[in-house]
């Protein structure tokens, strides 16, 4: 017999029972549906690593590096303290330390937040204005830095957006979750080519995914689209050449979807130069982060240029935006 | 009878073979990608792997009310005989693909027509 934790309480499970069983037998309500390991309804999350292999089996390997499991198949060997994703929300006090303008629409915010616990690159906060008003926001940071960084785009009727961009002042106090999301990366595949397609702020997490991707010595080759709608939106351009001139395995191609050529980008949308310039994915990683639509219509585009399903990641908020919006 | 299905098959390992030819036929197929055109694309094709364990006579056992509750959302928006028929299409397609023998694939054929009334609501 083993001992289930869950929302400050325990069940019991029976030797060979499954959690999702379990929990249910006791009168807790998971949403599940095949209850073969299937459908991957019921997922739930691990406080520790020490899940059996079988309930990880056809999860995408960042969630289960983030000790993601089914509740239908696992059944636990030792005591177990589970949760369902992303119910944690609790929040951390953070210091604005740094404000930089990127360009006219996006500026970066440095975060001081001494209570963070370890969090991977191209992960995503929520930022509380106050209690009762927050917005997620892609990290892009990688671990390693001084402090967490923010893209923050003005958006025309953006409660958030604009007084982050008119008010917010550096030494200013405000609350953050914990990072969370499975868009990053992971190092073991070191010569998979990797796609990284962003538009607008979208950029934020592929700034972290690829700077770590370059610390962990990823050896494939990495091409970064970055789009805009008109040239004063792209940003980071001088950055991201330097970038490229110093890893030669690193290409970056800005794109602008409402304007001809020019010698500093590719006319056209982000996705469509990318898979213009790479028609066949098979084996390759793909990261989609940026405008909800935008990422739908690359992940089907993405998928059916023969990418895998599971080697496709994008921001785990993209139903949020835009339900925000 | 179906679970020797399953094994001739191949069973887990045909399931993955099989869920991305057969989910990037439906979704190249005008006739039904609206239906499975999902923001959660995993999800869809976690479904979709669920759905294709089912055909192969595998461990997934959907009763006749869990498939009439699953789909009674897209019965709403017009799902009819014809989806129907054009999902076994792409189905047929993808095994044909795979090089699975012609008896095997029609024993999947008729493992998804047990589930055509429940699917359709009627």
């Amino acid at each position: 017999m083993t001992q289930l934790h869950f929302n400050e309480a325990v069940y019991q499970c029976e030797p060979g029972e499954s959690v999702l069983d379990a929990l249910t037998r006791q009168g807790v309500s998971i949403p599940s549906s095949c209850r073969n390991g299937v459908c991957q309804t019921c997922m739930m999350q691990s406080a520790d690593a020490n899940v059996p292999s079988a309930a990880q089996n056809g999860l995408k390997s960042t969630l289960q590096a983030q000790n993601y499991f089914l509740a239908c198949v696992c059944r636990p060997t030792t005591d177990m303290d589970i949760s369902l994703p992303d119910s944690s929300d609790r929040l951390l006090p953070a210091t604005v330390t740094a404000l930089r303008q990127l360009n006219d629409e996006v500026v970066c915010v440095g975060l001081d937040c001494p209570s963070l616990p370890d969090y991977r690159a191209g992960q995503f906060i929520n930022v509380y204005r106050d209690t009762g008003f927050s917005r997620s926001y892609s990290l892009a940071s990688v671990p390693s830095d001084p402090y967490l960084r923010l893209h923050v785009r003005r958006l025309p009727a953006g409660r958030m957006s604009n007084w982050v961009h008119d008010e917010l002042k550096i030494g200013d106090s405000l609350h953050i979750s914990a990072p969370v999301g499975a868009c990053f990366y992971l190092p073991g595949a070191a010569q998979q080519p990797l796609l990284l397609i962003g538009t607008g702020s979208g950029l934020a997490p592929l700034m972290g995914i690829l700077r770590d991707a370059l610390n962990q010595q990823h050896a494939g080759a990495i091409h970064l689209y970055h789009g805009s709608r008109d040239a004063a939106g792209l940003y980071l351009v001088d950055e991201l050449r330097e970038m490229a001139a110093q890893h030669p395995h690193f290409h970056y191609t800005p794109c602008v979807s409402g304007g001809s050529a020019s010698s500093i980008h590719q006319p056209g949308r982000a996705v469509d130069v990318a898979l213009a310039a790479h028609p066949d994915l098979t084996g390759w990683r793909v990261y989609l982060c940026g405008n909800p639509d935008m990422v739908k219509s690359a992940r089907k585009k993405a998928y059916l240029a023969k990418a895998a399903m599971n080697d496709i990641h994008a921001d785990a908020f993209v139903r949020v935006a835009a339900a925000n919006q | 009878m179906s679970n020797d299905l399953y094994q001739k098959i191949g069973g887990e390992a045909a399931v993955n073979a099989a869920v991305d030819v057969f989910y990037r036929r439906v979704l190249s197929d005008d006739r039904i990608s609206d239906f499975f055109d999902d923001v959660d694309m995993e999800r869809q094709a976690a479904k979709q792997k669920a759905f294709l364990t089912m055909a192969f006579g595998g461990p997934v056992h959907y009763t006749g009310a869990d498939m009439r509750k699953g789909h009674a959302h897209l019965v709403a928006r017009g799902l009819n005989d014809s989806h129907f028929d054009a999902v076994v299409e792409c189905l047929v397609g993808a095994l044909q693909e795979l090089n699975v023998p012609a008896e095997l694939i029609g024993e999947v054929g008729a493992v998804c027509e047990t589930t055509r009334n429940d699917v359709l609501g009627k």
